[in-house]
């Protein structure tokens, strides 16, 4: 069989076992957690048990979990139920974020995609409304990740609330809601090795927010529902199995590294987004100038390669990212920029698979440019 | 489907008997086969167009919308998958609210306001009080003593400002089925939104779009034994319905609901539709003779005993009881061997008798003595007759006419799944 090699982890991970079992064996009940029988009971059970193991993950107490389908509706319910006048998204931020609401205002970022600490003092001093600012942990496209510390203080000093999201970062970094110094932080649970369809906010203790599904009351009346206890299942899982596993990362880290260090061995011209400031330890964003990135992945695939040309919801309609453009990247580095992100069971031969084919995409590339030069 | 191997490992056919389908099914072991492969070998993201993994995913969420589209006489395009019914109904209402205000009419009054029933699920009448909240008006129709809408009360309540109608297609907590081509056709004459909370009808009884001119349907997995977390809103394409968003980002679903689509979850609601589609001719009227036997061994047993709802035009696997001088907690608790409800799920911790039932005008005394009984697939006539034995008995000894104790345990054995 033709060698498969999966380099597309931010987009979304393999099932971890772990999760898989606590999803069968959730799978295989049924009752509503809302129900007073003995079958709802022992739901209500499963999915505060859950609880518990996710908000180990965050840091945080029990009770600050809310239960939502993913991330996106987490970034939702962040920046439309904290009920702030005024809300700063970074110009970097995921759509979810960026359309949520669109009035937010921008913050602009430098060339690497780090938010304007400078710039976002000068925006919370310029305006007394309460506000929200909402800034990526870690960028989904190119890995980069935010001074979220800083970022928490100025929006704190200024009295303004920080949401987090942490959907690239955890499980692949130590964090919590306390280290990342946010008021409300958004999970998905398919980023780390947890089934689709299955997300949470997590709140700071005493901030609250306005449910956008309503209905039932579930969710001490933040999100309406019947809650979807499998998925909540292996959520939870993947998150405990995540903790426990974070030192994987380190391994993940140095074949990323090999990986870049053999790219750019191959191809003097190639480009690291964000290579020399602070990166996920999975995720690279290469640059082979003069190839367009869409050229590049159908490449790639063709050689059982998969990685893609951006963030999977958009990679459809390519265009230009909008991350790269608020980087203000040259033409050439925006339109040829592939996303190579790792996991956990990311192996050598894996990175051997892409290094092999990407150099001789490079090389058919180049021969080409230099013959029709010569001609 | 009195075959052994084709029930979940650990329910429903265990004590105590499962007799709350309304509120939740277990997931179809066929369902559930369908589903695995796309947790495991097909994990890919569904949007990750560049690869193999995610292509191969989008394949199998589109099969599935076709068979979710199919069983209703829908387009595939005109399904949008949610996180669940909760979800659908408030983009369905929010979402059409928004889109009026947010591009009025050229001539004419802006049609904002939204008729919808006083009986509806919470979350119908929640989105519809947010909607309130934000100066969109709002009317709550009573219904007849039966749970049943009038007709000409509903005519009479649409107005040339009248932006869309909200019915339920068959009630969570009493079953009733209301006229939805008749709602239908009075919608369309009018000009007005027809969206119904289909959460509890499909998949069960047969529905139409285009027969029963619906413009926005709302639809459950986990009610018909696809999983939690996942349903869908069937927004018609033409005459076209137009929604803002509740969740946007990545611009999946046609722009109507942005996020990973969960490829397993929809996977299941296709697999749960197709299979309705073939088994619900069979199905229905099994469950309507288990319902009746239930019904009529109650009925005999428990004197005074009421029937909450329309007799005829209901769900055929679905039963709301009123037990006179009784309180339902305490008949929940007298029989633990049957796992029954007193309303929606939801609110059932709740000790306030049911909103439902007072609409429809029953005294407190008797909506607080009343007990929703939902049969579904895996129900068997053997789990029937020993559920109807044992409610009876625990209504009997608290009514302080226990009979004597061997009498009690003559109830038929537990029926074994065969």
């Amino acid at each position: 069989m033709r060698r498969e090699t999966y380099l597309d982890w931010n987009a979304t991970a393999p099932l971890r076992p772990e999760a898989a079992a606590a999803m069968t064996a959730a799978l295989a009940e049924c009752g509503n957690a809302s129900s007073v029988h003995r079958w709802g009971r022992a739901a209500r059970q499963r999915v505060e048990r859950a609880r518990e193991q996710v908000a180990a993950l965050a840091g945080a107490a029990p009770d600050r979990v809310v239960f939502v389908s993913g991330g996106t509706e987490a970034n939702h319910l962040a920046l439309l139920g904290s009920g702030r006048e005024r809300v700063l998204v970074s110009a970097v931020e995921h759509h979810s974020v960026l359309r949520a609401l669109p009035a937010a205002e921008a913050i602009p970022v430098d060339s690497d995609g780090i938010v304007d600490l400078a710039r976002l003092d000068e925006m919370l001093a310029g305006d007394v409304r309460p506000a929200l600012v909402s800034v990526m942990f870690a960028n989904n496209e190119t890995g980069v990740m935010q001074p979220v510390a800083e970022i928490a203080r100025i929006a704190h000093a200024h009295g303004a609330l920080f949401h987090c999201d942490v959907v690239q970062g955890a499980g692949k970094v130590p964090l919590s809601i306390g280290t990342v110094g946010a008021d409300l932080l958004t999970l998905s649970a398919h980023k780390l090795g947890g089934p689709p369809g299955i997300g949470a906010l997590v709140l700071r203790d005493g901030i609250d927010v306005q449910p956008i599904i309503r209905g039932g009351g579930q969710e001490r009346g933040r999100r309406a529902g019947s809650e979807n206890l499998p998925g909540i299942a292996g959520f939870a899982a993947a998150a405990e199995a995540a903790v426990a596993g974070i030192a994987d990362y380190e391994g993940v880290q140095r074949l990323r590294d090999d990986l870049e260090a053999a790219v750019l061995g191959a191809a003097p011209d190639a480009v690291v987004v964000g290579g020399d400031v602070a990166r996920l330890p999975n995720t690279s964003a290469v640059a082979m100038p003069g190839v367009s990135a869409e050229t590049q992945v159908i490449a790639l695939d063709l050689d059982g390669v998969m990685v893609s040309a951006g963030a999977a919801c958009s990679s459809g309609k390519v265009g230009p990212s909008h991350v790269l453009a608020a980087m203000n990247a040259p033409p050439e580095i925006a339109g040829s920029t592939i996303r190579v992100s790792l996991g956990w069971s990311t192996t050598e031969a894996d990175i051997a698979h892409f290094v092999g084919a990407w150099a001789a995409l490079y090389r058919r590339h180049r021969g080409r440019a230099s013959t029709a030069r010569a001609a | 489907m009195n075959d052994a191997s084709v029930f979940p490992p650990e329910c429903p056919n265990a004590l105590p008997i499962y007799l709350d389908y309304q509120s939740s099914t277990p997931v179809d072991p066929r369902v559930l086969e369908a589903m695995l492969p796309y947790f495991t070998e097909h994990f890919g993201n569904p949007h990750s167009e560049s690869h193999v993994y995610g292509q191969n995913a989008m394949a199998a969420t589109e099969a599935a919308r076709a068979d979710v589209a199919r069983l209703i006489h829908a387009d595939p395009r005109e399904i949008v998958f949610t996180s669940g019914a909760t979800e659908s109904n408030n983009l369905a209402l929010k979402g059409a609210a928004h889109f009026a205000r947010a591009h009025p009419p050229a001539a004419g009054p802006l049609r904002d306001r939204i008729v919808t029933l006083a009986t509806e699920h919470k979350c119908v009448l929640e989105a519809a009080a947010a909607l309130e909240r934000e100066g969109f008006p709002v009317t709550y129709l009573p219904v007849e003593p039966n749970g049943l809408v009038s007709l000409d009360r509903l005519a009479e309540a649409i107005d040339d400002r009248t932006l869309l109608v909200s019915v339920m297609a068959a009630h969570n907590e009493i079953g009733v089925i209301q006229p939805l081509a008749e709602i239908g056709a009075l919608c369309r004459s009018r000009g007005v939104l027809f969206h119904t909370d289909a959460a509890q009808a499909y998949g069960k009884i047969p529905l139409d779009v285009e027969a029963m001119k619906i413009d926005l349907m709302s639809i459950s997995g986990h009610k018909i034994y696809a999983p939690k977390g996942i349903g869908a809103l069937y927004t018609r394409r033409r005459p076209r319905v137009r929604l803002l968003p509740l969740i946007d980002g990545g611009g999946q679903e046609r722009g109507m609901r942005s996020g990973t689509l969960p490829t397993p979850l929809c996977v299941g609601l296709g697999r749960a539709a197709a299979l309705a589609a073939v088994e619900m001719g069979e199905e229905a009227p099994r469950l309507l003779r288990l319902r009746e036997r239930l019904y009529r061994t109650l009925a005999r047993r428990i004197p005074a005993l009421r029937l909450n709802g329309d007799p005829e035009h209901r769900l055929p696997g679905s039963l709301n009881l009123s037990f006179p001088g009784l309180t339902a907690p305490e008949l929940m608790e007298a029989c633990p061997s049957v796992a029954m409800s007193t309303g929606s799920a939801c609110t059932s911790a709740a000790v306030e008798p049911s909103y439902v039932l007072r609409v429809l005008g029953i005294p407190d005394d008797l909506a607080n003595g009343s007990i929703r009984l939902g049969l579904g697939r895996f129900t068997t006539e053997a789990e029937v007759d020993f559920a109807a034995d044992a409610i009876a008995a625990a209504a009997d000894r608290l009514r302080g006419r226990a009979p004597p104790a061997g009498e009690v345990t003559k109830a038929a054995p537990i029926p074994t799944s065969g």
